[in-house]
């Protein structure tokens, strides 16, 4: 069972003191992955994300590896990694020539809980205009706010994690070995304001970069070309499919939490009135906590089911376009070797040279669209079928909440309110 | 009471959840038509909401009141609305058993403000009517023609707002047993001639200033004057009024928020929807594509029910509250008014004494010929603080009569509003049921 420890800084009272939430996480994944130690078979890498420590403004994973490859010198051993290290092991496959030809799994998005945050101290601030009742729902609500995001990120983490060690090349690489197993920090520091604007220069020259090969280099396989533009508009589709699916899962929790007030308002007036209005109040108060609680399911489940599966995606289908551009940028140099073996012929100097340049290059790309053609064919199929079992679960998730409401209501209304409704 | 099970009630079970192409569909309208202010006007909804059938119904009598859909008289500034109203009745006292008329919205604070006048002095709670909205009136009156009719949204709402509220106003005057046969509603719901222009009720006359000075008079006279309450009932009584006055209030502010949260909510499904409509066009695999384009249109119709939820929050539950609000404020006027009897009942009193005292020096300083004003004046002055004493304690007991019916009304009317509203709720629900689980095979044959 993994445990997650939170410290959630808590704006109002104590400050400086951090709020100590200790969860258990229940989540199917993390209890199956966690089964007692049965043997390994031969060969085998498996990595988890096994705890996680949420400080002011970092995030420690614990990150349990085991394994039976004969590379590692223990087979079962913890290394504590923070953001920033990942998002180094990310860059070290970005770079490596050799998986030019592989999309590279996404870097998880950076551990952000500025919202939530946020939101706590603004309820903090709005504390007085609030019963007591409220003001700990309220804040209940953001505290497992807090909670999912927190889980989310790790989530987020370990599948980064478990695409490498499960890609046939990915998982012997060595940089991927030392991240799971030297047990000090690895250069990566945390990012500092300078790194940041460092990466927004790389960021803003990969993206010129794309432009000036898709303005300059003419693709001479429709294939590649399609995928291009069809990743190019996906991509773009899907990025702001994204925000506003996250939108209305964020406007529905709102929704949700507007219940709280009603709730507490219909007990306060219960406290006025007498006999049978009294326990029609009340029993009202109660079925809009119900109602409450079953519109926030549906808001989480939108959230986990819809927006995460086109977030995930939205990265997804960048990792698969990077890969088209660096197929260009080879292309590039190919048609650059042509050009050069082309001149050096009609100089007649260093022809071997030249011929040699070109001939790498060729077998190069050649051997990078080949792969490349492999790697977009299996990330459309990993694609539709991530797609595919999103849409079923969001789908019977919504009809098994829009039941349980439903039922909800109908016994309410037949058992007490339709009874009281008379007296 | 008749009205536990609606007719949306009896809907629920024909509802087939199983044929995705049933026709019965109750949200029909919902996904055909766009307008959002279909569900309101529906009869079925309305008539629930704004009165029980018992109380329309006294003594066998009964009355109904529709206000329609306004039109537009004029251009303009000078520009009005005209609200038909049709009345259905048997009361003797009335002329027709069916009629329609023509009114504008000043006509309706005339028929408020005669009743004040005639009964307000009585101790009747008198139903108050729907606020004035200036800015809201103008953006219907200077929106073009054009406007009117297909509509800005807002000023649809708004005028939809103002109708059911002006339907909500007549039908509880016309459950009160006193005021229902005033002549001048009586008039105001039959006559076809126009009502005589109520000059003292446009906001910006001369006369709308000097209500506004004798209401802040009234104001400062409130807090000042404190009046030693020596009834019990009534000292309960006010105290119990004040506290569910702010509950109401309390509550009304959570249900406006909800409203919006609501509204939000629908527009960002309908964003949503387009999102998928676009990623299904742009998504080369036929089966994704076709599936996604099947979660735009759910999204789409969630949509459009998330607005019809919105108008279900805010028709039942939250007019329903804001009307309270102001039928605690009238409740409040009838309190104040008997203070304002009880202070003539005190001057008289006050007065009383000095007459008595004015001829106890009379009679001391024997000057015969004054005794006999002197006389007269203490008992004019004992048959006003007779007189004074009666209407006190008429008032009061009316107010108690009152207060009763109210509380009685309240608590009917609550009960039926939350009902309606949850069954309303659990429509809903049953139809995002359905919009879904006819999903569900359409993302499994994604191939």
């Amino acid at each position: 069972m993994a445990r997650i420890v939170l410290h959630l800084h808590d704006g109002d009272d104590d400050s400086g003191s951090p709020q100590k939430i200790v969860q258990e996480a229940n989540n199917e994944t993390e209890t199956t992955k966690t089964q007692p130690q049965e043997a390994l078979p031969e060969n085998s890498l498996v990595v988890e994300i096994s705890d996680a420590l949420s400080e002011k403004d970092r995030v420690k994973f614990t990150v349990h590896t085991r394994t039976t490859m004969a590379c590692f010198a223990k087979q079962d051993f913890l290394v504590v990694r923070q953001h920033e290290e990942f998002v180094w092991l990310h860059d070290r496959f970005e770079e490596n020539e050799e998986y030019a030809g592989y999309i590279i799994p996404p870097v998880p998005p950076r551990p952000d809980f500025d919202a939530s945050r946020e939101k706590l101290q603004r309820l903090g601030e709005g504390e007085g205009c609030m019963t007591k009742e409220e003001f700990k729902k309220m804040k209940a609500e953001l505290e497992a706010e807090y909670l999912a995001t927190f889980k989310k990120t790790v989530a987020m983490h370990e599948v980064f994690l478990q695409r490498l060690s499960a890609h046939s090349v990915f998982r012997t690489d060595s940089h991927l070995k030392v991240f799971l197993e030297y047990d000090q920090d690895l250069c990566a520091k945390p990012r500092k304001k300078m790194d940041l604007i460092g990466g927004l220069v790389r960021n803003l020259s990969k993206t010129t970069d794309e432009l000036y090969l898709g303005a300059t280099v003419r693709d001479v396989n429709d294939f590649f070309e399609n995928e291009m533009q069809f990743l190019t508009e996906y991509h773009a589709h899907l990025k702001e499919g994204a925000t506003r699916s996250e939108r209305m899962a964020k406007k529905h929790k709102e929704l949700a939490d507007s219940y709280i007030k009603i709730s507490s308002s219909l007990i306060q007036l219960s406290t006025t009135e007498s006999g049978s209005m009294e326990k029609f109040s009340a029993k009202t108060a109660d079925i809009f906590e119900k109602m409450r609680n079953m519109e926030g399911r549906v808001a989480s489940d939108q959230d986990l089911k819809l927006v995460d599966t086109l977030k995930y995606y939205q990265r997804d289908s960048n990792a698969a376009k990077a890969l088209l551009v660096r197929r260009l940028r080879c292309l590039a140099s190919y048609e650059n070797a042509n050009r050069n073996l082309e001149k050096a012929r009609q100089k007649n100097k260093d022809v071997h040279g030249a011929e040699d340049i070109q001939t790498k290059a060729c077998e190069k790309f050649e051997a990078m669209s080949a792969r490349g053609k492999e790697e977009l064919m299996s990330f459309r199929k990993r694609r539709v079928a991530a797609f595919k079992k999103s849409l079923i679960e969001l789908a019977e998730l919504e009809v098994k909440h829009a039941k349980t409401q439903y039922d909800f209501l109908r016994q309410s209304l037949e058992d007490s309110l339709i009874k009281l409704q008379d007296i | 009471m008749e009205s536990t099970l609606p007719p949306l009630f009896d809907h629920m079970d024909n509802v087939d959840i199983s044929s995705p192409n049933d026709d019965t569909d109750i949200f029909k309208s919902a996904i055909q038509n766009n307008d959002v202010l279909s569900s309101p006007k529906d009869p079925a909804i309305m008539e629930d909401v704004i009165t029980t059938s018992d109380e329309r119904e006294i003594d066998g009598k009964s009355i109904e009141i529709s206000v329609d859909e306004p039109q537009k008289i004029g251009d303009g500034m000078n520009s009005y609305l005209a609200y038909k109203i049709v009345t259905k009745t048997n009361i003797t006292k009335f002329k027709r058993r069916q009629s329609t008329v023509n009114r504008r919205f000043s006509d309706f604070l005339g028929l408020h403000e005669q009743l004040v006048e005639r009964y307000l002095r009585a101790g009747f709670i008198i139903p108050p009517a729907p606020s004035k909205n200036i800015l809201g009136a103008t953006k219907v009156k200077m929106g073009s023609q054009q406007n009117a009719e297909s509509g800005t949204n807002n000023g649809q709402e708004w005028v939809e707002n103002r109708r059911a509220s002006l339907e909500r106003f007549l039908n509880r005057v016309a459950a009160h047993p006193t005021l229902r046969l005033d002549e001048n509603f009586i008039n105001f719901l039959e006559s076809e001639l126009e009502l005589p222009r109520a000059t003292n009720t446009a906001a910006l006359s001369s006369a709308g200033v000097m209500r506004l000075f004798n209401k802040v008079g009234e104001t400062v006279n409130k807090i000042t004057y404190k009046m030693d309450e020596n009834d019990l009932w009534f000292a309960d009584k006010i105290a119990e009024i004040d506290t569910l006055d702010t509950q109401y209030q309390k509550l009304h502010i959570a249900v406006k928020s909800l409203v919006v949260h609501r509204q939000e909510l629908a527009q960002l499904t309908g964003n949503v929807a387009k999102s998928a409509a676009m990623l299904s066009t742009c998504e080369e695999h036929v089966g994704l594509s076709k599936a996604l384009s099947q979660l735009a249109d759910i999204e789409e119709k969630i949509e459009i029910l998330r607005s019809e939820q919105s108008n279900s929050d805010f028709y039942i539950l939250s007019e329903m509250i804001k009307d309270y609000i102001g039928l605690l404020g009238a409740i409040k006027d009838v309190f104040h008014e008997r203070v304002k009897v009880f202070q003539n009942w005190q001057h008289a009193q006050i007065q009383l004494t000095k007459k008595r005292e004015n001829k106890a020096k009379i009679e001391l300083s024997q000057r015969n010929d004054k005794l006999e004003p002197a006389q007269k004046e203490v008992e004019e002055w004992e048959a006003k603080v007779q007189r004074c004493q009666k209407e006190f304690e008429d008032i009061s007991a009316e107010i108690k009569r009152e207060v009763e019916r109210f509380e009685l009304n309240r608590a009917k009317d609550f009960k039926a509003t939350i009902v309606k509203y949850l069954q309303d709720q659990m429509v809903f629900q049953k139809q995002i049921l359905k919009y879904w689980e006819g999903y569900i095979p359409a993302a499994k044959e994604i191939a």
